[in-house]
């Protein structure tokens, strides 16, 4: 992966730039100590990593908006940092950059329970947005695996989905207005406790931006009362083949359950050896979730076993108690866990229609098998967005390229079969390069275009998101 | 014929639901039709902007399902005639009463292509439910109403019809009626409809049969009162065609559900009437005997609460005034789109057709 060389006016400026950013900002809002700035070198995506200039933690807006007028003024580049459990590379830093963390932001502002909304500062963490709410009986509905750890200001940026999307969405369908900086310092306030805008849906576009077009450090998010109860079942199949037509008779069905997820036979194994939840051996298996009363469970879950029986399950589960419940949820969420105890992984986001699930499965075991990676897959079924784990040994020479290789041809294959390169993680860095598999020139310049408008001097966020080719006259602008 | 255009061009679908249109030569969509693509089995339907909603909705139902959005059919109300094309209905961000839900048009749209000023074709998004590759230009084109681009093709994710569905409807005041949409909203009975109007307050349930029928009664003893079960379909059609207002000023105001009474009540002494869906969160008001068709007063009474757009009448601009920033931005992003300034071209600033 390439990144562009580093301004040495930036770097020669060094003690200079971290003066006058000391100059705004209370004195333990700078870090500028290389011992220090290297805890911010890489996000969740380790292979990369980079120490930046320095690192500012604001506690305000006005002092996000200080920060980004000097840097402005400066030209320094900005990387926007939330909790830093980017999986694509999105918080990556360069060495030019003052990396602006807003994990000091994570106050709640306002909630509101009639008009179903909470205000929170964007710093707070996923998890923490439902824990504000939650004694009142309502929650936040997007849940990524990293809930526990990641911000706000991340999952705007990235777009962020998680398991129980399928029934309430992702971020965008849940963010109701946002208080954001630009690159200029110039603090705009877009949306709010209402619905739609009255002109251009900016709000839509800033969702999911990667920290491209400004710094997000307020947020009005729709809340939702928690349902009464949920219930997973565990089902297991002889082929992904039959899996995936389980899944697919499920949705034609008309059921609309809160989660479907997927796991091969290579992820199966390893979370069973892992977290032994006592999963079935078998070569593929589903974890349905539906939510409800009881009754309202029992019906759809009869609906869905009706379906699941003509697809031969070698296993069926239905939980009957909570800790059943936790039994069927511990092996899937600790897939990526188990991945990292048995080798180095990395975990790809590619999105295909449900329908070509069988094929693109069977594509990606001959490819590993081609190259000598092995590959586990668990993904979120319902929606077709695969997690494909390429396990490789970092540790020895080459296979991290070859991982990458691998990674790549996958991703190509999701975006032939009439899919995206990423569902939920972000392009990041990690992805940057594979845009032109998916977009033409014209596709990437109308998105430059967008980028041009917020940020002139294209100095947030550099060299994320859009191939370098395509950017390389903006930015040396 | 973007790109070859001297002049400024009127961009129109079927001519349904627009709520303002471009000067100059008038550009149709109504060529572009047809279904590319329809997997019931992955919840998703690719067609020509020009689609007719209506084909679109037959081929759906004939498979059980749906856009969930509802697609509100406001000819009545704008006294128009035409085809409505899904074109448009993206265009204007269009939704009904289950937007309290599951959310509007662009919450359900996954891609798009659309030529923008210049003549170039431009594609967003696909045809997969989840997708954040890159910059979302499919939500910047959901209620873009033509100034960004023409749109050609668009893709939606849908959703299976329910087997059932039931309203139920109470005879109470305003504030009163407005109270309990709130409360159903906020409970765990997931209300897909939450209207009031002169004919009472409304409450709607979709689902499965049995699960309709529970929900049904744990609403009724959640809330209290007095609630009974009547036929939905007519009633949610009122409420989703524009309130099912006469003559006058029409007026749809987006605001925070407990600011909707205020709003309303600021215009008393002006002759008016009210329908309220989304639980106050969208109110349809119209408004007769003033120049400005209550413009300065609905718009004061929005003021850090919502926003109003005229959608019949004149006297006043067809857009709420948006802050300077968040104008600047907007004006800047039809600048790159549009250079010539010939899509649309000054509909954001301009008054309503007289």
């Amino acid at each position: 992966m390439d990144m562009p060389l580093p301004d040495q006016a930036v770097l020669s400026a060094h003690a200079r730039i971290t003066g006058r950013l000391r100059g705004i900002l209370p004195a333990d809002a700078v870090i500028s100590d290389p011992t220090e700035t290297r805890a911010y070198e890489c996000d969740a995506l380790t292979a990369y990593r980079c120490a930046p200039l320095a690192v500012v933690l604001p506690r305000s807006t006005a002092e996000v908006s200080a920060v980004l007028r000097l840097c402005s003024e400066l030209g320094v580049k900005v990387v926007p940092r939330g909790s830093g459990t980017s999986l694509a590379g999105g918080a990556f830093p360069t060495a030019d950059c003052v990396v602006l963390g807003v994990a000091r932001m994570n106050g709640v502002i306002e909630t509101d329970y009639e008009n179903r909304f909470i205000r929170v500062q964007t710093g707070r963490t996923n998890l923490a947005v439902t824990g504000a709410v939650e004694a009142d009986g309502w929650f936040y509905a997007p849940d990524p695996s990293s809930q526990l750890a990641c911000a706000i200001a991340g999952n705007i940026a990235m777009n962020s989905g998680g398991a129980h999307c399928l029934k309430y969405g992702v971020t965008t369908n849940n963010l109701l207005g946002v208080t954001m900086v630009l690159m200029s310092g110039e603090v705009v306030e877009i949306g709010g406790p209402w619905n739609d805008a009255p002109g251009l849906d900016l709000l839509g576009v800033i969702c999911g931006s990667e920290g491209q077009l400004g710094v997000v450090t307020e947020a009005y998010l729709r809340i939702l009362p928690k349902p009464e109860g949920a219930r997973p079942v565990l089902m297991g199949f002889a082929s992904n083949e039959v899996a995936g037509a389980c899944v697919a008779d499920i949705i034609r069905a008309g059921l609309l359950p809160v989660a479907i997820e997927f796991m091969d036979r290579p992820c199966i194994r390893a979370c069973e050896d892992f977290a032994k939840a006592g999963y079935p051996d078998c070569e593929a298996l589903l974890i349905v979730e539906v939510e409800g009363s009881d009754p309202e469970i029992d019906a759809q879950l009869a609906r869905i076993k009706e379906i699941a029986l003509r697809h031969d399950p070698v296993a069926y589960r239905e939980s009957g108690s909570e800790e059943e419940s936790r039994k069927i949820w511990l092996g899937r969420k600790s897939a990526f866990g188990a991945m990292g105890s048995i080798a180095d992984y990395m975990c790809l986001d590619g999105t295909i229609p449900v329908s070509e699930l069988p094929y693109v499965l069977r594509r990606i075991g001959e490819m590993s098998a081609a190259v000598g990676l092995s590959v586990a897959n668990v993904f979120h079924a319902g929606d077709g967005n695969m997690h494909p784990l390429i396990l490789y040994n970092a540790n020895e020479p080459g296979q991290l390229e070859t991982c990458e290789r691998l990674g790549a041809d996958i991703l190509k294959l999701c975006v032939e079969v009439g899919g995206c390169l990423t569902g939920e993680h972000g392009v990041g860095v990690e992805k940057r390069d594979l845009m032109h598999v998916q977009f033409n020139a014209a596709d990437l310049e109308a998105q430059l275009r967008v980028k041009d408008v917020f940020d002139p001097g294209w100095l947030l966020n550099p060299a994320k998101v859009f191939p370098l080719d395509v950017t390389a006259s903006r930015r040396a602008g | 014929m973007v790109r070859a255009a001297s002049g400024a061009l009127s961009l129109c679908g079927g001519g349904t639901r627009g709520v303002a249109f471009g000067a100059g030569e008038v550009l149709e969509t109504s060529s572009l039709s047809g279904i590319r693509l329809y997997e019931p089995g992955a919840l998703t339907l690719v067609a020509g902007a020009g689609t007719p909603v209506a084909e679109v909705e037959a081929v759906l139902a004939a498979q059980r399902q749906r856009l969930a959005f509802e697609v509100p059919d406001m000819r009545g109300v704008l006294g128009r005639g035409g085809v409505s094309t899904l074109g448009g209905v993206v265009a204007v961000n269009a939704c009904g009463p289950r937007r309290v839900q599951v959310g509007s048009a662009r919450d359900h749209l996954i891609g798009v292509r659309f030529v923008d000023g210049r003549g170039t074709v431009v594609k967003s998004g696909g045809r997969v439910m989840k997708n954040v590759t890159g910059l979302d230009l499919v939500k910047l084109m959901a209620g873009s109403h033509g100034t960004l681009g023409v749109i050609s093709e668009v893709a939606f994710k849908l959703q299976s019809m329910p087997e059932t569905e039931m309203t139920l409807r109470t005879q109470v005041p305003l504030a009163e009626g407005l109270g309990l949409l709130r409360q159903a909203l906020g409970s765990p009975f997931e209300v897909s409809g939450a209207a009031f109007g002169r004919f009472g307050a409304l409450l709607r349930i979709e689902g499965m049969e049995a699960s309709v029928r529970y929900r049904a009664q744990a609403l009724q003893d959640f809330l209290g009162g007095d609630w009974a079960e009547v036929a939905g379909r007519t009633l949610w059609a009122i409420v989703r065609d524009g309130g099912g207002l006469g003559e006058g000023a029409l007026w749809r105001v987006s605001c925070k559900p407990t600011a909707a009474e205020a709003v309303v009540e600021a215009l008393h002494g002006v002759e008016h009437e009210a329908t309220f869906d989304w639980g106050g969160g969208l109110i349809w008001i119209a408004v007769r005997g003033v120049a400005d068709g209550g413009a300065s007063v609905i718009r004061g009474a929005l003021a850090g609460v919502g926003h109003a757009t005229l959608l019949r009448g004149s006297g006043a601009a067809v857009f709420h005034p948006e802050p300077p920033g968040v104008a600047a931005l907007s004006r800047a992003l039809r600048a790159k789109f549009d250079p010539r300034a010939v899509l649309n071209a000054g509909i954001f600033d301009q008054g309503a057709r007289g």
